[in-house]
């Protein structure tokens, strides 16, 4: 019993933690992505023929931007399906 | 795995889950290979390098036929990449890009096959467990990243010599002073295995969050819509959902393997240059 109630804290705990991971995590890349978006488009809009060479740039950032929060959802998702810290239950 | 089985309860979506995240496993510990990865990783390299082969080998200069135009505009476009950015004899670093440019774009393509097609495929050979992304294993992805790593030191040393590469480790970027030289050695040491670690981790993060999300839609369209009229409308809510990750899953497959490919390049070019 006393086993159960500790693997119910741990659990409980973990899916708080994995909402935090994943929620602050969006909210960086998706503020990342609008600054950098807003940018390429008043670059666009002031110099049009560079649109093709600031299109690639931008997906390279783009992708740069979102490492860090993907990052964090595999690491949550992993936590979420085989929770490591469950391990010490058995 | 019908859509029957695991719309029991929650329980058999976990085990669905789990089930399809583990590796067929060949023995223990620290000796333990995971065959999937690896076969699935040699097998498209070898897709790879036979496709660009037999383009090489009946190139025409002539009209070209439709696979050697796709073929060329392909490696028009990575030396056009490498040369803007890589400014020392790029025959090594530029093959080196294409391989990795489409061996990745390949690998983290097999994620968009139908989730239980090569568990099924697997299950003729009396294979349990066979997951066919390579790149949502981090042992893939880190091994091209430290492969990397190894590239950018080379470049690195052919570019300032061992005992100038060795000089720059310990005087940049602070300066010369012997007190100054730890902190220096420290810093460029964070940057110089911060690099691998990234380039591994945010290959591996997408295409694993990117499986596993195709794998929560499986279970979702199942769980949502079979309160309904049974599985027939589990299937139809599948497909939709699917197809819609699946079309902007597109998308994140051709960046990540491009950012890949145009990250080795931007390293190897960083590694040249003096300070």
């Amino acid at each position: 019993m006393e086993n159960l109630a500790l693997i119910a804290q741990v659990q409980s705990y973990t899916a708080i933690a994995l909402g935090l991971i994943i929620g602050l995590g969006a909210i960086g890349a998706c503020i990342g992505i609008g600054i950098m978006g807003s940018k390429f488009l008043e670059a666009a809009a002031r110099q049009p023929e560079l649109i093709p060479t600031l299109q690639t740039r931008m997906f390279l950032l783009a992708g740069l931007i979102d490492a860090a929060f993907l990052i964090g959802v595999a690491l949550a998702m992993f936590f979420a399906f085989a929770n490591p810290l469950l391990a010490r239950f058995g | 795995m019908s859509a029957a089985e695991h719309a029991a309860g929650p329980a058999n979506s976990t085990e669905y889950i789990t089930h399809h995240l583990t590796h067929y496993t060949v023995g223990e510990g620290f000796w333990s290979f995971h065959v999937d990865t690896i076969f699935m990783s040699v097998l498209l390299g070898v897709v790879t390098l036979g496709l660009f082969y037999s383009a090489g080998r009946k190139a025409t200069v002539g009209v070209p036929g439709k696979w050697q135009a796709f073929v060329e505009i392909v490696v028009e476009f990575i030396d056009t990449t490498v040369k803007e950015v890589f400014h020392l004899d790029r025959s090594f670093l530029a093959p080196l890009a294409l391989t990795i440019f489409v061996w990745v774009f390949l690998m983290n393509a097999m994620d968009l096959l139908p989730l239980d097609l090569p568990g099924k495929v697997a299950g003729l050979f009396g294979i349990h467990y066979w997951r066919v992304v390579p790149t949502a294993d981090a042992n893939t992805t880190f091994a091209m990243s430290l492969t990397v790593l190894c590239v950018v030191i080379y470049y690195s040393i052919k570019a300032k010599g061992v005992g100038g590469y060795a000089h720059e480790l310990f005087t940049a970027p602070f300066g010369g002073n012997p007190i100054l030289w730890i902190p220096n050695f420290l810093l460029n040491l964070v940057e110089l295995l911060s690099k691998p670690v990234s380039l591994a981790m945010r290959l591996f993060g997408n295409m694993y969050a990117g499986e596993l999300v195709f794998m929560l839609i499986a279970l979702l369209g199942a769980g949502l819509f079979t309160l309904t009229v049974g599985s027939a409308f589990g299937f139809f809510g599948q497909l939709f959902m699917g197809a819609v990750w699946a079309i902007f899953h597109i998308l994140i497959i051709t960046l990540q393997a491009f950012i890949f490919m145009m990250l080795t390049v931007v390293y190897s070019a960083m590694a040249t240059e003096h300070h």
